[in-house]
């Protein structure tokens, strides 16, 4: 299971804060379950957005991220507090 | 070190004093508040509310004053950021640093904000007089942060 977590802008254009998913093998990478969600189309292209910033497991961190089942993931636009 | 995530309001003044403490080590307090503005790019702003990361916001900015810890010797170090709902004119920030000497605190201080900026998971969402708009991040923060 993967536990997907989306923040402001994000959260709003999706509609959803957070879900969870069936762990797949082909989520290696967090670019791996990016690109599965972006297939869902619609509103979910705001995953492709060039400023898209990602956490694993409460930490920022890369695309090319490695997964594991049972992590914690959260996508969202450039983080604008202080 | 003190990492705090409120709602609530806070004294700036009390928070700059409570760096010093009666600690006779310490020679030099920097302090840094931001404010909520009733303006930002052109339009008016009536209002703005904070959303964060719960969990993870305590870790970014545990890492960030860890850092910091590392990079410069201070005495104390406090980073106070708010959430929710906030009115123009409230302070939203205190990054505060204590050393010896001020160029450590100085540099400390402006270290936690630009990191700040950019690696912690706050976002503002703004009242305009046009409806509500979230604050997009700037180039000119990622720039600040990567000259440290």
């Amino acid at each position: 299971m993967i536990h997907v977590h989306y923040f402001a802008r994000y959260r709003e254009a999706l509609g959803i804060d957070a879900e969870q998913l069936a762990w797949e093998e082909g989520f290696a990478r967090l670019d791996d379950l990016r690109r599965h969600l972006l297939a869902r189309g619609g509103d979910w292209a705001v995953l492709g957005e060039r400023n898209l910033m990602c956490a694993r497991n409460q930490e920022l961190c890369g695309l090319d991220e490695p997964l594991t089942d049972g992590d914690e993931v959260a996508f969202f636009p450039t983080v604008t507090g202080g | 070190m003190g990492i705090r995530v409120q709602a609530g309001a806070f004294d700036p003044g009390a928070e700059l004093n409570a760096l010093h403490a009666a600690n006779v080590g310490v020679g030099a307090v920097v302090g840094f508040v931001g404010y909520v503005r009733d303006f930002n790019e052109g339009r008016e702003v009536g209002g703005m509310f904070l959303e964060h990361y719960p969990g993870m916001t305590e870790k970014a900015l545990g890492k960030i004053a860890d850092e910091a810890a590392q990079r410069w010797p201070l005495l104390r170090l406090e980073i106070l950021h708010r959430i929710g709902r906030l009115e123009p004119g409230e302070p939203i920030v205190f990054v505060g640093t204590a050393s010896a000497h001020r160029q450590a605190a100085f540099d400390a201080c402006a270290f936690v904000m630009d990191y700040l900026k950019t690696r912690a998971p706050f976002w503002k969402k703004e009242d305009t007089g046009e409806g509500p708009r979230w604050v997009e991040g700037r180039d000119s923060d990622q720039e600040a942060a990567r000259r440290w």
